[in-house]
């Protein structure tokens, strides 16, 4: 069913009761030409685009839990394509676009909301880096604005511009960037697979994968055998222990990241707005809670939840930027299991196995990227190319000496 | 994760008090080892669930590096050695 206002009119005529599950609860076939491990946000628009884009019909996605119950649920839901360096700039644009156009895509309401990041400097040296980060996205196509203080005030009344430690000098701003609704973008993107095709198996966890002659024909799973041509890994979170199953090794550690809602406030805070002085973001949902979040706890776990020290840390970062915020309770928090790779970038490619292929290493900007991973990881599939705005994120480029490091934080993935 | 850790050297200390540093299950390859297991001990991660060591430092107190047994998925703290003599132990 297409969705529209007539269809709204006419569901609502019929008391709501005809409206039918976006996607089906497939049952799996025994072999697929392309084989999906992880129903999250990638691996859901990696199925969705390799059916609609690259004509990949025969596709089956494989969820252990339900689906959308990893880390596309577990975000503070920020957009944006801010980077630095030129192996992950267009790629994060080539996200954003995608982005701009998602919902007509997918005729799917994801909320998105352009509303703008700015991230905020505290030194005449961290006004100079962001100077240079914001020519480096016009030198890719993407508009930067740099804000001096006097015009953020106006803006943004409520920072605390006078911390003696901290004072706010000005930000740097995207304005087409924003927020998205997380959940919304996981069922879009399993509806319009659906739509084209893909079978989403929920509740069915890859135990082994097998191999012969060297290449992967298919993988044991919780509800039996089953075959395939290629298979794709987007198990972010669990990348490490799926890969385990293939003897890959590698480049990267699981670590938690929080974060957190406050109760429900009436329109206060317009934009996203990071803090230079840690890294605490913000932003307000559409519900009105504050929806916030900070650096990864910094030890690695597979726990999904974190530690109340980091959680203090957080709350104090928040208090430093926004001193109002003290006044406001905090309704829940929760955490999600980051694939932290060795130098704070994202990996879409080949393995040394010719038809398994891999998406991993997200770190903890993997929302904002679901539809260029979905995009690339499938054109990558397809073709068994990289796709051009890809073409830094590979696996060998730490033995190369290509490492992707927009933090300069060296291979220590509790730094990026 | 357990709040209080057991310091072998200052006895029990909230955790808030260490630094953590990472994997300490690699050993240190020789300088003219290959760049193969140069690269292998530099970028790649068993990243177990379950059972790891990890190095730990104890800057608010003796600043003393430490090998902490640790669980990463219950978060339980198995154990705490001091860094050198884990190393003699193993013959590192």
């Amino acid at each position: 069913m297409r969705y529209s206002a007539f269809s709204i009119v006419k569901n609502a005529l019929s008391g709501n009761l005809k409206w039918k599950p976006q996607w089906r609860q497939a049952e799996p076939k025994s072999h697929y030409d392309v084989l999906i491990v992880g129903g999250g946000g990638h691996g859901l628009a990696t199925a969705y685009y390799l059916a609609k884009e690259f004509g990949v019909k025969n596709v089956a996605v494989l969820e252990k839990g339900y689906l959308g119950s990893g880390n596309v649920g577990r975000n503070t839901t920020i957009v944006r394509s801010n980077y630095m360096l030129p192996g992950n700039e267009p790629f994060y644009e080539f996200s954003m676009k995608l982005w701009e156009g998602l919902e007509r895509e997918l005729n799917y309401n994801v909320m998105l909301s352009q509303r703008g990041v700015i991230m905020l400097y505290h030194s005449d040296g961290q006004r100079d880096a962001y100077i240079r980060r914001g020519n480096a996205m016009w030198m890719e196509g993407v508009a930067a604005e740099l804000i001096e203080r006097d015009q953020l005030k106006k803006m943004i009344p409520f920072l605390n511009y006078d911390h003696a430690r901290y004072p706010i000098l000005g930000g740097l701003l995207q304005r087409r960037a924003g927020t998205a609704r997380h959940d919304a973008v996981a069922w879009g993107y399993a509806r319009g697979a659906d739509r084209h095709g893909v079978d989403i198996i929920e509740h069915c966890e890859v135990t082994a994968i097998r191999r012969e002659n060297g290449i992967v024909t298919g993988v044991e799973t919780t509800k039996g055998f089953i075959g395939c041509g290629k298979l794709a890994l987007a198990a972010a979170g669990n990348t490490s222990r799926v890969g385990e199953m293939a003897d890959l090794k590698l480049p990267i550690e699981s670590h938690v990241l929080q974060a957190f809602v406050t109760e429900g406030l009436k329109p206060c805070i317009d934009h996203v707005i990071v803090y230079g002085g840690g890294h605490f973001y913000i932003s307000q949902s559409d519900k009105g809670g504050l929806v916030f979040g900070a650096e990864i706890d910094g030890y690695t776990s597979y726990a999904q939840r974190g530690n109340l020290a980091t959680a203090e840390h957080v709350m104090e970062e928040g208090v430093t930027m926004i001193p109002g915020l003290s006044r406001v309770r905090v309704l829940r928090s929760w955490a999600g299991v980051m694939d932290m790779s060795m130098d704070g970038s994202p990996i879409i490619d080949r393995t040394p196995i010719d038809n398994l292929y891999l998406n991993c290493g997200w770190c903890y900007g993997g929302f904002k990227a679901t539809p260029a991973s979905g995009y690339c990881f499938a054109h990558l599939i397809a073709k068994n190319d990289t796709h051009p705005v890809a073409r830094f994120l590979r696996l060998d480029r730490f033995a190369r000496g290509y490492a992707v490091d927009e933090a300069g934080a060296g291979p220590q993935p509790n730094l990026h | 994760m357990a709040s209080l850790i057991t310091c072998p050297h200052c006895g029990v200390r909230p955790k808030e008090e260490f630094a953590i540093r990472g994997d300490a299950s690699l050993l240190r390859p020789a300088p003219t080892a290959s760049d193969e297991a140069w690269h292998d001990y530099v970028y790649v991660r068993a990243n177990p669930r379950g059972r790891t060591l990890e190095h730990w430092q104890h800057v608010g107190g003796c600043r003393r590096f430490l090998v902490v047994e640790r669980d990463t998925f219950t978060h339980e703290v198995h154990s705490v050695t001091d860094g050198a003599a884990f190393a003699r132990e193993n013959g590192r």
